[in-house]
Formats: C-alpha cells, structure tokens, sequence
C-alpha cells in the first residue's frame, strides 16, 4: 500500500479531501504569485540591463493606483484564504453527536488508549472505519501532540487539562501515529499506529478483547473507592452537588461565574475542588491529585458523562454506560455551545 | 559631492591615510571604543562565530538524518544539537546580526551623525551580547539543554534534565543587548538627523530598522520576563507554569510568542531594509513607491504584535482566539507582499546590476516571496492543524531567515564592504558563492515541505523509512550551502590584505555614507552635511509617474 | 542623491565640557537623553507587563484563593512602605529642582534622603520577607498554607516574591545611581547648565516608584473589604 518514496499522504478522514483541496488551492496561487514576481525580475533584469557605467535611467516614482491595486488583490485572496481554513477548522472543532469514545492518555513516551467499553490499547488504536470517533485527551507529564497526518488532524495533549478531538476514517488501513509536540528524549519514539477496520472486524476485535470493564464503570469503581458518594449524593446528606444530569449543564460557581460542566471541569473539580466552588456549597472537598491516575481522571470523567445518559438507579448511583452507542453530550465544545438539559435530576 | 554616475574604478595609491581603522592601534583601543564602527566590527566577529557554531549543529543535525535510524548521536544528544541550534542562531546571530553589524556601522553616516546617541552604551550591549553568549557556550560546552529553543512548559520547567537555567540566564542577558541597541536607534534617528533630513528623506534602511527597534524595545523584555519565571520556577520550585500546582503550561506559549513572533520580524525587517538599498543602488533608480515601502515597515511593526497565537492553534486556546489570530496573520502579510511589488516596480526600466550585492537581493526577494506565500498556507487555521510542527514550518521558517535574512545580510555585507574595510571583494569569487548558496538553499529546504505535507514531525530524531530520500536530498542541499558560507569567509578576510583598494563610492550609490572615504575616519563628517533633497535621486531629469 | 551643502552648521561647544563630541549642541544632547531614559522605562513598563499579566490571568482563574492569599501579608509595612516611596519621589524632585537652580547642599541633601528612604523600603522589605519564611509561605518544599487553597496561593506566593523581588532589584540599581549622582555633586557638577543625569535618574526613580503604587493594591489589598 505504501510506496517507498511517497510525496503525498494518503486521504483517510473526512476532512482530508477539504484540508487537501484548501492546501491545492494555496500552491496554485504561490506559484502564481512566485512566478509573477520571479519571471517579472527576470525580464527586467534582462531588458533593463546596465549597457554601460554611466548610463543613467528615467525615474519612475510611483503609482498610487498600482500601491491599492497590489494592496487590495492579496488581500481579498487572503480572506478567501482565511474564511476557507476557517470552516474547515469548525468542523474540526463539532464532533458529531454519535462518535464513539476512547480516553487517551500521553505519558513520557507512549500513548495509552481506553475504549468506551474498556478495551485498552497502548500505542495502536483499533477504530471503525466509517464511523465518528472522539478522543478524550490528557497527558501525565509534559505536553504532546497526538498527529495522524493520514487523517490531517493534530491536538496537543496537555497535563491538567483535557483536550479532545475527533476524526472518521474513510480508508481502512494502518496510519502512522506520531507525536508531535517535542516531549523530551524519546520524543520520536513516540509513535504508534491508527488502525482503521471494517465495522465488524472492529466489533468482533472488541469483542475479543479479554473483557475488561468500559470506561465508565472502572469509574463507578474508582468512585466507590474514594469514597466521593459519601459527599456526591442526591438527598439531604449531600454536602456536594449532586453529579446525576450534571454533565453538560451550566453551573452557577459561588463567586458569580456560570460555567458548562465540561470534561475539564469535572477533571478540575477532582484535583483542584476549590478552583471552581458550585454556589450554595461549602470549599470542603479535598484534592485527589496524586491519589488517582490520569486513566483514572479519565475513567471517572466517563462515569460522570455515564450519569447523564441513564436514568439513576435506587442506590443513588447510575449504572454504568452500555456498549451501545447512545447519545453523547456536546459537552466538549467551549462554553458558548450549549446543550439542554435532558435529565431532571436536581443538583 | 557626491557622483551620480559611478567613477571608473581606478586603483588609488596606497598612502596612508588616517581612518576609523588605523586611527589608533592596540587592543585595548578596540575593546573600548565608542566609535560606532568599531563596535559593528566587533558584532561582526563574535556574529561570525556563533553563526558557524549553530551552523556546526545544523551540519551534525543534517548527517544524523540521512538514515531514519538515529545512529549517529544518541537521542540526548540530538535534541540539545537541535535546540542549541536553534538557541545560537535565533538569539545569537538572526537578532543581532544586521541592526547590529550594518545598523550601527551605518545609522549614524546613513543620517550625517558622528555616532549613534549614547556610544557607551553601545559598546556596554556588546558586552552584555558576550556576556550572554559566554553563558550559553558554557552550557554547550557542558552538555547543552535539550528543551528546543521554545523551552515549552512544564518540560523546560520540571522535566528536563540539562543546563536550562544557564542558558535561559545567557538568552536573558543578551536580550539586554537587543534592548540596548533599538534604544540607541531610536533615540539616534529622533534627534541626530543631520539638518534638512526629515523623516521622508531618511534611507529605507533606516526607516526599517527605526520599526525593528520599535519591536526591540517593546517586546524583548516580555521574553525576559518570562526566561525569568521560567528560571524562578524551576530554580526555586515556583508554580507558574506548573500544572500540578494548577498554573498553566499554555501561559507560558503565550507570553513566549508574545515576544518570539515579531521577534522574527527583528530579524526580517532590517534585512528589508537593506534590499531597499540594494535594489535602489544596483538598478541606479529611485525606489518605487517611497512612502508605501517606509509605512509597511510602522504595519508590520504593529501587526506583529497581534499575531503570536498562530503559533497555538492546536494547543487549546479557544476557537474563536483562533479565528481572531487567523485573520491578524493574513493581514500582516500585506505590507511584505507591498515591499515586494515595490522592489519589483524599482527595477522597471533601471539600470539592472548584476553584481553580488544585487545577486543576492534578486534571492532574498524569490525566496522571501516563497516563504511568506507558505506563511499563508500556515495563517488558514484548518490547514494548519496538519502542518503544524512538522518540517512544512521547519521549511517555512528557514525560506524566510536563511533564503531572507541571510541573503540579504550576505548582500548588505558585499555591498558596503568597500566603506567598512576600503577593500573591493573578489566579484567572482563572489558570484559563485551567491550561486551555491542560492542552490545549495533550495535543495536543502524545498524537500522539507513535501516531507511536512507528508506529516514528518519536527525535531524527530529518528524517522519512518519512507522519509529517508527526501531528507537525503535535503542534507546533501546542506553540504553544498555549508560550502557557500565557508567561501566568503574566506575570500572576505583575504580581501582585508590583499583586495584592491575602494574608492568613496564604487557603486556610484546615492547617500550620505558614500560622501565619505573609503573606510571613513572615526568622526564620520569633518563638518555635519546638510541635506535639501530626497533619497535615491539617480535622475535629477522629469520623472515619469506611471498610470 | 540628497543634496549636501558644505555645510555652515558650526560644531562647536557650548563652551562647556559638557557636551560630548557626537552631538552637535546640548539642546541635542539633552533631548537625546531625556528620550533615551523614556524609551527605556517603556521597556521596563513591558517587563514588568509580563508579569502584571501572569498575576491577571491567575487572580481571575482563582480569585478567592488569590484573596485569602493576600490576606496574609502584612498591610501595615505595605501601607507604610508605600508612604516611604511617594515621599522619596517627592525628595527626589527636589533633588532635581535642586540641581536644575545649581545648590550643591540642597542636591547632595534630597538625594540622600531619597537613598535613606529607598533603604528604608529594602528594610521593611526584608523584614516581611523574612516573617513569610518563618510562617512557610516561601513556595517550594516548605510551603504551608492553611486552607483549602494551597494550590492557587503558592501561585499567589511566587507571584508575590518575583514581582516584590524585580521591584527590589530595581531599587537597590536606583540606590546605586543616586549614590553616583551624589559623588558627581559634590564636585559641583550639576548646575542649570547641566543637570540631565538628575533629571533622567529622577525619571527611573518615579517609575519604580509608580510600579510600586500597582503591586501594592494588587497584593496587599484583595479582598480586604470582604473582611
């Protein structure tokens, strides 16, 4: 599939073909304008060459017609140029509201990936083709970048925040995974492959995987654990707000802000509890940072999502998500972009 | 006073005459001069040096990535190749090199001034530029710092294992010097112009580094600030920057471009500069459009202030901080793209010069244009997610300061070597190196923004195979453009003994620092000229105006 | 090319040893220097910027954190300090008054009393600094802060320190330039004729002082009306 000295990488997502065409469109007007100026000194260069030491040229000053003119061209291309780029950048930034889930976390120096169903990879990703897929992005130490160049996308994955992404493959095949925010000594080992499927080979590899629990209920677990439903319950006991229907609402915080409880919100509010106090709450939560990993941040953020989705349980604690794909929040894109509430838990 | 028309090269006797040279001897007349020439000449070497050290690195760089192992240095040690590279050459060489060689060589004759406004000072930013380059040698020379020259958050601040204070320590320093030198120039330009000379008949070159210093002054010390905290934080164990204290690695990107995107136009503009210069001399016409190329210069200024997120679209900063800056990048490019057009214009019915200087104006403006049209493709943020740190912006950014500013400072120092030294170069020899270079240039980096495209990650030590033919091609471009700078080196420094005496003006050029001999003597001008015409008139007959 | 005249501008001195030798007049030489330390704090007005910036965009992230923070300095030393400074500013124009009308005891005079009162501020400065030590509020391993907002204080904290540390080191460099400027007064060098390194050392005087009149409310004075 791959020649050995290829000159141009191979389409394999949605946006690739628009990324592409935006880029051709690009060299034909460098070369335009490359040739215009080159072949412009050239002939001058030739036609107007010095014949002799003291001859001596007629001035020419200037032109306010050709000033505007070569002012005002470029710059109506560039906003072609601009308004183009920045459509394709929208939709870069709105994953659809079917994509499948996989965590990922970036550490010195590979790439840990969860599917949604708990099936964990490190440095090659199983996806399907066809098929939305969107990634929830941390990194345990330093920053990175997660770049499939097949697919013509690129996100840096940072330490303390979460970061995501989305992308449908469009050619089955292997693509090249890299790295590509320097990270350090191995910052080029830290590569790794997309693997694009079949739909049913890709639910037959999950399935075959060694069964291992989906996101959100390593959450339900990491949750018991630590004991957070000691606080995070929804009657009269709760000394903190009720996580049933959070994700994706807006909060009202104790100094006045109003915010979407997003990933990095639910992220933040377990390593830095008092950064963003609910109104109406006391700051009395203690920081988990250090007592859970980022797979762990992860997982509990996917367990929050899960309380969202399914209508909560006697126990006070919802089930966790099934592997079929239902409804996913918009709870991703910056905080301008709302999403009704579905859920009438109270908070 | 001056000819209009070029005198024919004659070789004038060699009797001593007394000049900036060899007014007084011994070194320490050196190393305490204030004489503004004497200092562009003590820039010049210590440039000199540290442009072939990161060129070293550069060489070491490009023979590791002949193969797609990395088998010739261990990883360590290629990242600090790459980053010292690119520490050495930015801070080192890109930023001091034309303001500081042919800026303070030129300002004061440019404006009929004996010396810029504060020598002392002058000569003190020298030192501090070595001071800082004594420190950064001493962390190269004890292993170096391998965080790449951007020194990104938390990996500069809590990860690294190399000498990042010392360098950051050197970089803050030197940026000192920066600071120094655009302050000399603007307070030089604002109140040392000789009388007559308003602010539209000062030189292009000067105009352009009047913006340079404009960005100097006001964005060096943003970058210094942050090395600071950069320095405080991991020194000390400050939280800043450092997530796990809940500060923001994204913070730092953004106080460091701050400065670090019109930084590059402190290395672009003045070389601008002295291509307004060239092309005016070498094709003995007035430059078209005087006031378009002197406001472009204030534009881009300004608007490089208001740029530094391009440089972090995919790092999370909000989509629409992302559409604002997209625009701002666009709208920057207009007025290079006027200069072009303008240098263009200049040469409309001139009288064309094929000698070295123009040679090399002629590659400055195809390739500026080639790499500031692939600023564009970086500017449209959808296409920029899939270039962004790999080789694509490797190559764009060595189009604009190996085949811009370089070109253009290897022109400027052809062009007034006679005044500097009182020596005429080899023209052939000359020549020759323009060509290699121009050659050598192309097929270094022209392969980088195919293997870009291609999706080959920035500062990758090791590679997939199928990279391996474009980034052979690119080294073996590298070997011959190494070849093109050694040349030079050599045939310039031979020439300061053995070239054929110059004349005042052996280019037949208009402006005031040819109305002096070749070299001049230490005060410039016996009596301070007065001026009562424009720049560039080479035609004192009608003038035709054009559409 | 621009026409030169062989030019009738005399270069002569002002008959006064003064004048450097590049400039042409002291009018010259004067506006040269009162530009040049003008461009120059517009630099220092961007260094401290940087900082000013980091404290912004991490007191509006954590502002009860950064209040509580606050809460822990000491307002009486921060008040009294900046009373010091403004009277130092105002000891420092009349040094300058002093010199422009050439009274050598009145230069020498406000000059030192500028120099004690900076010394002053350094003091209490060193003695608030010396009281974080000891409460633990130095960022780095010894860091302690009561509360639930450890995390944003150290911020606060090491935001504290570089921004009050730069201020310092600005002043202990103006203490140096007066005491320079009191060695060349007492050879009677100042006087209506020539007094601009006053003049130009006031300037960067006033300056650190107004820096001073920013960080004192930004940090010593969050929050305080909540309690």
């Amino acid at each position: 599939m791959r020649e050995t000295f290829p000159l141009f990488p191979q389409e394999a997502s949605t946006l690739a073909p628009r990324v592409d065409a935006l880029y051709f469109y690009l060299i034909a007007v460098t070369i335009f304008f490359s040739l215009l100026i080159a072949l412009s000194i050239l002939y001058f260069a030739i036609k107007y060459r010095r014949r002799s030491e003291s001859e001596l040229p007629h001035g020419v000053e200037g032109s306010l017609k050709l000033e505007i003119a070569w002012s005002v061209i470029p710059l109506l291309i560039t906003f072609s140029f601009f308004i183009w780029g920045a459509s394709i950048f929208f939709a870069m930034n709105r994953p659809p509201s079917d994509a499948i889930e996989i965590s990922v976390v970036a550490k010195q120096w590979m790439w840990k990936f969860q599917h949604a169903d708990g099936q964990r990879e490190i440095n090659e990703l199983h996806v399907p083709l066809g098929q939305a897929v969107k990634l929830t992005m941390a990194s345990e130490d330093v920053i990175h970048s997660f770049y499939v160049p097949a697919f013509r996308m690129k996100r840096d994955v940072l330490p303390g925040k979460v970061a995501t992404y989305w992308f449908e493959a469009t050619r089955p095949g292997r693509y090249h995974l890299f790295c590509a925010e320097y990270c350090g000594t191995k910052h080029s080992g830290m590569i790794g492959w997309v693997e694009v499927m079949d739909p049913v080979d890709f639910q037959s590899w999950l399935a075959g995987g060694t069964g291992s629990e989906s996101l959100a209920s390593a959450g339900a677990k990491l949750f018991a654990q630590h004991a957070c439903n000691t606080c995070h319950r929804p009657d009269s006991l709760a000394r903190g707000p009720n996580l049933e229907g959070l994700f994706g609402k807006k909060v009202q915080l104790q100094d006045g802000r109003t915010i979407v409880a997003d990933e990095s919100y639910i992220r933040e509010s377990i390593v830095m509890p008092n950064a963003k106090t609910v109104a109406g709450f006391q700051p009395i939560m203690p920081t988990f940072q250090g007592l859970i990993s980022e797979e762990g941040l992860l997982q509990l953020v996917a367990y929050v999502k899960s309380l969202s989705k399914a209508a909560p349980s006697p126990e006070g604690v919802a089930p966790p998500l099934s592997k079929s794909r239902g409804q996913t929040p918009q709870g991703s894109a910056p905080a301008s972009v709302q999403e009704p509430p579905r859920s009438e838990a109270k908070k | 006073m001056s000819a209009v028309t070029a005198p024919p090269a004659v070789d004038l006797p060699a009797e001593p005459r007394v000049n900036y040279l060899n007014s007084t001897y011994g070194l320490k007349s050196w190393l305490l001069t204030r004489d503004h020439k004497r200092i562009a000449l003590l820039y010049l070497a210590s440039v000199t040096v540290f442009f072939f050290l990161g060129g070293l690195f550069a060489v070491l760089i490009r023979l590791e990535l002949l193969t797609p192992a990395g088998d010739l240095v261990q990883s360590e040690t290629y990242n600090k190749l790459f980053t010292m590279h690119g520490v050495v050459m930015v801070f080192f060489f890109l930023i001091p090199a034309i303001p500081a060689v042919l800026g303070n060589f030129l300002i004061p004759m440019m404006i009929g001034a004996k010396d810029l406004a504060f020598p002392r000072l002058n000569l003190l930013s020298w030192y501090i530029y070595v001071g800082g380059g004594l420190f950064t040698l001493w962390s190269i020379v004890h292993g170096g710092v391998d965080t790449g020259w951007t020194f990104y958050t938390p990996y500069s601040t809590t990860y690294s294992n190399s000498h990042v204070i010392v360098t950051a320590v050197g970089i803050f320093i030197t940026g000192f010097s920066s600071i120094l030198t655009g302050l000399n120039f603007i307070v030089t330009i604002h109140t040392m112009r000789a009388p007559g000379l308003t602010w539209f008949r000062l030189p292009l070159f000067v105009w352009s580094h009047y913006a340079t210093s404009l960005i100097m002054v006001l964005g060096t010390p943003v970058i210094a600030v942050t090395i600071l905290m950069v320095g405080v934080e991991r020194l000390f164990h400050l939280g800043i920057f450092d997530p796990r204290l809940g500060g923001d690695p994204i913070l730092f990107q953004h106080l460091f471009w701050f400065y670090s995107h019109p930084a590059v136009y402190i290395m672009v503009l003045p070389a601008m500069g002295v291509v307004s210069e060239l092309v005016t001399t070498f094709s003995r016409k007035n430059i078209f459009g005087y006031k378009f190329v002197a406001f472009s210069s204030m534009a881009i200024a300004v608007l490089s202030f208001l740029v530094w997120g391009h440089h972090m679209f995919v790092s999370g900063q909000s989509v629409y901080a992302g559409l604002i800056f997209s625009i701002l990048s666009f709208l920057v490019a207009i007025p290079s793209a006027v200069k072009v057009f303008n240098w263009t214009a200049t040469m409309y019915k001139g009288s064309i010069s094929y000698r070295t200087p123009m040679l090399y104006a002629f590659g400055f403006i195809g390739l500026f244009t080639i790499g500031g049209l692939t600023g564009m493709f970086l500017a449209a943020i959808g296409l920029d997610v899939h270039v962004h740190d790999t080789y694509f912006i490797v190559a764009h950014f060595h189009y604009i300061m190996v085949g811009g500013t370089i070109m253009a400072y290897m022109g400027g120092i052809h062009y007034w070597w006679p005044k500097i030294s009182g020596k005429l170069y080899p023209e052939g020899w000359a020549r020759f190196s323009a060509l290699v270079i121009f050659v050598g240039f192309n097929l270094t980096f022209f392969p980088q923004f195919i293997l870009g495209y291609l999706g080959m990650p920035r500062r990758y030590h090791a590679y997939p195979e199928e990279f391996q033919v474009l980034n052979v091609m690119s080294s073996a471009g590298a070997s011959i453009l190494g070849v093109g700078y050694v040349v030079p080196l050599i045939y310039l420094i031979w020439s300061m003994r053995y070239g054929k005496a110059a004349s005042a003006n052996p280019w037949g050029s208009t402006g005031l620092e040819w109305d002096t001999p070749s070299p001049p003597p230490t005060e410039n001008f016996a009596v301070t000229p007065v001026v009562t015409g424009d720049p560039y008139q080479y035609s004192p007959e009608e003038v035709e105006v054009v559409g | 090319m621009a026409d030169t005249a062989a030019s009738a501008a005399p270069t002569g001195h002002a008959g006064s040893r003064d004048l450097q030798h590049h400039f042409d007049s002291m009018e010259q030489q004067r506006d040269a220097s009162s530009l040049g330390m003008w461009v120059f704090l517009v630099t220092e007005i961007l260094f401290f910027g940087g900082l000013f910036l980091a404290y912004t965009v991490y007191r509006s992230r954590y502002p009860l954190a950064f209040a509580e923070a606050s809460r822990h300095l000491d307002i009486t030393l921060g008040t009294f300090n900046t009373a010091v400074l403004i009277i130092s500013s105002l000891t420092m124009a009349l040094a300058v008054y002093s010199a422009a009308l050439g009274r050598r005891k009145a230069i020498i005079l406000f000059l030192l009393a500028t120099m004690a009162l900076g010394g002053t501020f350094l003091g209490v400065k060193a003695v608030e600094y010396t009281h974080k030590f000891h409460d633990h509020l130095v960022p780095g391993a010894g860091f302690r802060f009561p509360g639930p907002d450890a995390r944003p204080a150290e911020i606060f904290f090491s935001l504290y320190f570089t921004m009050t540390g730069l201020h310092a080191a600005h002043m202990i460099i103006g203490i140096g330039l007066l005491t320079v400027l009191v060695l060349q007064a007492r050879k009677g060098r100042y006087g209506p004729g020539y007094y601009t390194p006053v003049e130009v050392s006031g300037l960067y005087w006033h300056f650190v002082d107004i820096v001073w009149i920013f960080l004192f409310p930004l940090l010593y004075l969050i929050g305080r009306h909540l309690h």
